[in-house]
């Protein structure tokens, strides 16, 4: 277990002494101590927390739309094969244009602020918890729908009481895979073109030459990536536990 | 058949829903423009050549940044695969860094290298050899024991293992890699257009937008999907030829 720090802790021992002798004029480097001095400054004035939650908040909330929709948008192409052969065309077409693609017209719609984060947010999600959900309903075991055709449940019916229940853990992978595309696509937002959040604060502390405090927040990043994802993960492992595993 | 018919009705739905939207004013012109607009901004653009030429340079960010990140991907992969030692030291720091946004790397990276297509194309490779580099290792680690055996038994040298069972082993898991890797590789190519002003498709579409000129913008997301989309369907291809046990999950 301690072996795990070593690496990361020589790595920084071998940037502090850089940064504080042959590369103390550098604008590019800073030492660890210096960035995380800078952060904590960043934090008493109060600006790592409003750009922390203006990210968190349009990530989660993007992610909300792009996963009800996503799932919404599977169980119906995963239920009916007709549904699914008449959308296939689409989705391939759509799917595969990149994400950040969407962020200019994201900003021609939505000018800058929340709504045009979430609204790429959501799009980025979207098609990859639809794919997902549709196998996960495809992979429903056919026994149970036989039940459900043997109690002569409706649509409805069915959806509600064997098939959501049976795709729940599958549900956790996609929902994993999602928050990590969530907080990815928040930042590179910023980063682009939203004057708000982390990615921008990243980006001014880059263009003002202050790089003690652009490595503070790509640390801070990278640590709130690894918190999040590792979160996700806790959870989906916890969920296949209780549900039986099927992931 | 039938799927295929209904697959086009599918789309000719979504096209006559999209001519729909932007004749019937149901959505200003503004943000979308109508389907002949687009189409005949496209003509132009790559008629001209100015779309085409942005096509072809963000297409060869994106491969040139991915071929970098596949070779060393695998050849990390395979160095951290193949030893205990080097997992147990390495990997925590290495899934500690991955989930970091490559495009938040590239602020770092314009500071060390300045704005040139060589940080882009830096910035493309790391962000996109994650997927491979874990990929490799994964395939490496999970050859059977029953092969690492037979391999001590004939005394094999680590670099013929590596050779002959490990990478034939880990190919799947590296396809898999690839593919995402491709996907990743496209998204900081655009990113790094659009941050660092190198001519390509992502500044192109930024500028449009930034001139309300729809049209152009329009086209140009559709070439980058065209770009995603063509790149995906040769790699699951490829994958499919060089791989024939194995039926690659979409």
């Amino acid at each position: 277990m301690w072996r795990a720090f070593v690496v990361p802790a020589l790595l920084l021992a071998a940037l502090e002494a850089w940064a504080r002798t042959v590369g103390a004029a550098s604008d590019a480097l800073a030492p660890p101590s210096a960035a995380v001095l800078a952060l904590a400054r960043a934090a008493t004035n109060g600006s790592l927390w409003t750009a922390t939650a203006f990210t968190l908040g349009s990530a989660a909330a993007g992610l909300a739309i792009g996963f009800a929709l996503g799932v919404l948008a599977g169980c119906a192409l995963g239920l009916s094969r007709r549904a699914a052969a008449f959308a296939f065309a689409g989705v391939e077409v759509l799917r595969p244009v990149p994400s950040v693609a969407l962020i200019p017209l994201a900003m021609l719609v939505f000018g800058f602020g929340v709504r045009m984060e979430l609204a790429v947010v959501a799009f980025a999600t979207f098609w990859p918890v639809l794919v997902l959900a549709q196998a996960a309903v495809r992979q429903v075991e056919p026994q149970l729908l036989e039940v459900a055709r043997a109690l002569q449940l409706g649509r409805a019916a069915t959806l509600r009481a064997i098939v959501l229940p049976a795709m729940v853990p599958r549900l956790f992978v996609a929902l994993r895979l999602a928050v990590a595309i969530a907080l990815v696509v928040a930042v590179t937002v910023e980063i682009a073109a939203n004057p708000h959040g982390m990615g921008y604060e990243l980006m001014t502390a880059q263009q003002s030459l202050d790089p003690a405090l652009m490595l503070g927040w790509l640390g801070w990043i990278g640590l709130l990536g690894w918190g999040i994802n590792a979160a996700a993960l806790a959870l989906q492992h916890h969920v296949a536990r209780r549900m039986g595993a099927a992931a | 058949m039938t799927n295929v018919l209904r697959g086009a009705a599918g789309l000719a739905l979504l096209a006559a829903l999209w001519w729909a939207a932007s004749h019937g004013g149901w959505v200003s012109r503004v943000f979308l423009p109508t389907p002949e607009a687009t189409l005949a901004s496209l003509a132009e653009g790559l008629r001209e050549g100015e779309l085409a030429a942005f096509t072809a340079a963000t297409v060869q960010r994106m491969l040139l940044g991915w071929g970098l990140a596949c070779v060393a991907g695998v050849a990390l992969g395979a160095a951290i695969g193949l030893s205990d030692t080097a997992r147990a030291w390495l990997l925590p720091t290495l899934e500690f860094i991955r989930p970091l946004p490559a495009s938040a790397v590239m602020p770092l990276a314009i500071a060390i290298f300045g704005l040139s297509p060589a940080m882009v194309l830096a910035v493309v490779a790391f962000g996109a050899m994650w997927p491979v580099l874990l990929g490799t290792v994964h395939g490496l680690v999970s050859v059977h024991p029953r092969l690492r055996e037979v391999a001590a038994a004939l005394e094999m040298p680590r670099l013929a293992f590596v050779w002959k069972i490990g990478l034939p082993n880990a190919l799947p898991d590296i396809g898999a890699g690839a593919r995402l890797a491709l996907t990743v590789a496209l998204i900081v190519s655009v990113v790094g257009e659009m941050i660092a002003s190198q001519p390509g498709l992502g500044q192109a579409i930024l500028l449009a937008a930034r001139a309300f000129r729809a049209s152009e913008l329009f086209a140009g997301i559709a070439l980058l999907g065209a770009v995603g989309f063509v790149s995906n369907a040769l790699l699951a291809w490829g994958e499919r030829r060089l791989m024939p046990w194995q039926r690659p999950s979409s």
